[in-house]
């Protein structure tokens, strides 16, 4: 969107449009007529009606309603559905509605005329209420009634002039006509802004774009804006903004599910990011994205589901199967479901809408189930997706988005343009052998965090989305039966080992009490030999001594003989 | 249309109203070609009610007006309307369907 330059903004009425006051700056320009053309079915009435209504209800300037096609009757009756009541607004005196009826058949002419009678009536009307608004819808009529167009031309421009002069906002309507903008010509008249409707069919699915011509003095968007009509009214969404000016969002947010926390170093995504689930149908996508929404809800948080293939009641159904109780979260509105078939709109209808849903209820989380029903041009879903993302992240919602892998292989072509620009990418697989199929689950891509690489097997039960640890071996990674088996076998192994461990220490115990008893046996004998050698040794001393003594016998006595 | 009951029950009683703008030459003109025509074609069977728009907006509104001048011939039916300043008798005598009173004359 550029940037609001001219210093002196020309003065602005709010049309209380949702949308519209900002991709113009403020509004229609106050106290001149502005053109609002379109093909037949565009909303040009009902844009002019409800710039009339919000003048009445919400900024004070009562309005005049003239209509050259549809009777004051017709008119209420076909806004009521958007909850405008003309025929209060009409009693209180904030709304004077006045049915110029013209018959080409009943008006002969000779002479000169002009429109004075419409002027006095315009005059009238709006001197009656005090307006500062007046709808002419749609005054091309003029033309099949009068058949002098020159003096019609004047007349108009006389008009034109005479609207301004009395400083009123004026919506002026045109069919849209063969190479201009209207059949006759009133953009010529009409300068000051010009504001095209449009209604297109592409693949049988029609959306409604508004693109603002021409404004002098002041700056516009100038894109083609789609837009809205549904029963709150007509909204403008100016979704084409491509700066990637988001502040990176900080924060963790669990994921509801123990183990998938786990497996994500901070214990969860990060705010605001934007989350990919994808996996075949039936791998447990939706049922996941429930769990996250359940969590958010419980965290008080508000969550905001757009369904594409169910509805809310079924996903309701669905998510108690596995004990999550979103009913109760829709019943304390912190839950919303938005449910529409994607053949329903066009991309950019989609869009639109998501736009205003998201700034209505202004959700935390938001789930997009499944995006891959989203179906167009490649080049232009793309782009949808791209300022779908942007939308969601310059709001700051955390967002999952779910996908359908539509081919076998790993990552096909959709997959890789949509992944880039999200920040995670869980992928759901069911792994099938033994005859049997395994919800597995594994974290690709998690921006900015650590994360597991493992594959998980995980369970969905009345208890809710369970985690648990894949056998990894030397075998591979066996999952569900075939891991049941491959863990009882090898605590079938590990009982064996430990009746082995046990009758070897009860062989080595044995052992070495026997080698016990030996070592006790030959202590004894060494004993003995101790003792042993200890007798003889005394008895040689003793022997020893008594030969010494024997020996001084011998000696003493050879004296006494001398 | 107010009062135009009891005269729609004289057949060949003639009501008109003329809607002008205010004193302009064209306003006077017209009203002095209808006064011309009605007293030519339709002496004593004619009655002609002159609404100015300015001072009578609500009028103008009730009747749908928007050009001006307009002649509305209100009975007997069918209406017609003529706008324009009205200044060729043949044409109005020939949009109101109203037969010359005396081809002699003219």
């Amino acid at each position: 969107m550029p940037d609001q330059r001219t210093a002196p903004t020309l003065p602005k009425a709010p049309t209380g449009i949702e949308g519209f006051d900002d991709l113009t700056f403020g509004g229609l320009p106050a106290g001149r007529p502005s053109l609002i053309c379109g093909a037949a079915g565009c909303g040009k009435t009902l844009f002019a009606t409800t710039f009339l209504v919000n003048g009445a209800t919400r900024f004070g300037e009562p309005g005049v309603f003239m209509s050259f096609e549809e009777r004051a009757e017709d008119l209420a009756a076909n806004v009521a559905s958007l909850g405008f009541d003309l025929d209060g607004l009409v009693a209180a005196g904030k709304l004077a509605i006045d049915h110029v009826r013209v018959e080409r058949s009943e008006i002969e002419e000779t002479g000169e005329y002009d429109l004075e009678g419409l002027f006095i009536r315009l005059g009238f009307a709006v001197d009656s209420i005090g307006a500062k608004r007046v709808v002419l819808d749609t005054i091309e009529t003029l033309f099949a009634g009068f058949t002098d167009p020159a003096l019609l031309r004047a007349e108009l421009r006389r008009l034109f002039g005479w609207i301004k002069d009395r400083g009123l906002t004026a919506i002026i309507t045109g069919e849209r006509g063969e190479g201009q903008l209207t059949r006759q010509g009133l953009e010529e008249y009409v300068s000051d802004c010009v504001i095209l409707l449009d209604n297109r069919v592409d693949d049988q699915i029609t959306t409604r774009r508004l693109r603002v011509v021409k404004y002098r003095g002041s700056a516009h968007g100038t894109n083609e804006y789609p837009f809205l009509i549904d029963h709150a009214g007509i909204s403008v969404l100016p979704v084409t903004s491509a700066e990637l000016d988001y502040v990176g969002p900080t924060g963790l947010i669990s994921t509801g599910i123990a183990g998938l926390d786990a497996m994500l170093a901070p214990g969860g995504f990060y705010r605001g990011s934007s989350i990919l689930v994808s996996g075949a149908s039936g791998t447990g996508k939706s049922m996941l994205a429930a769990s996250m929404v359940e969590a958010a809800c419980r965290r008080g948080e508000r969550s905001l589901i757009f369904a594409f293939e169910e509805s809310g009641p079924q996903i309701i159904r669905n998510a108690a199967s596995i004990g999550l109780d979103l009913e109760a979260q829709v019943k304390s509105g912190l839950l919303r479901f938005e449910a529409a078939r994607p053949s329903l709109y066009g991309l950019e209808t989609h869009l639109a809408r998501m736009h205003r849903d998201l700034d209505q209820f202004r959700p935390d989380l938001i789930v997009i189930d499944p995006i891959s029903a989203l179906r167009g041009p490649a080049s232009e879903l793309q782009g949808a997706l791209l300022r779908m993302i942007d939308l969601i992240k310059t709001r700051g919602i955390t967002a999952i988005f779910t996908t359908l892998r539509s081919d076998g292989s790993l990552i096909s072509d959709d997959d890789l343009g949509v992944s880039s620009l999200m920040d995670a990418w869980i992928k759901l697989q069911n792994m099938e052998a033994n005859g049997e199929r395994t919800r597995t689950l594994y974290v690709i891509k998690a921006r900015g965090m650590s994360h597991s690489n493992q594959i998980r097997e995980f369970l969905m039960s009345s208890g809710g989305i369970r985690l648990i640890d894949a056998y990894i071996g030397t075998a591979g990674v066996l999952t569900g039966t075939a891991r049941v088996v491959q863990e009882a076998r090898e605590r079938a192994e590990a009982q064996q080992r430990l009746y082995e461990n046990e009758r070897r220490l009860r062989d080595v115990v044995r052992r070495r009490a026997a080698l016990d008893r030996q070592l006790a046996e030959i202590r004894a004998s060494l004993d003995a030999a101790e003792d042993e050698e200890a007798r003889l040794r005394a008895d040689d001393e003793s022997r020893v001594a008594a030969d010494e003594v024997e020996r001084r016998e011998l000696i003493a006595r050879r004296r006494a003989a001398e | 249309m107010s009062g135009s009951a009891e005269l729609s029950d004289l057949p060949d009683r003639y009501r008109f109203r003329l809607f002008v703008a205010g004193t302009a030459p064209r306003s006077l003109r017209a009203v002095e070609a209808v006064r011309r025509v009605c007293e030519t074609h339709l002496a004593g069977r004619y009655e002609l009610e002159i609404v100015d728009i300015y001072q009578q907006p609500d009028l103008a509104e009730r009747d749908g007006i928007l050009a001006a001048p307009i002649l509305l011939k209100l009975a007997p039916h069918p209406e017609r309307r003529i706008a324009g300043d009205l200044l060729d008798a043949e044409r109005i005598l020939r949009g109101l369907n109203i037969q010359p009173a005396d081809e002699t004359q003219r």
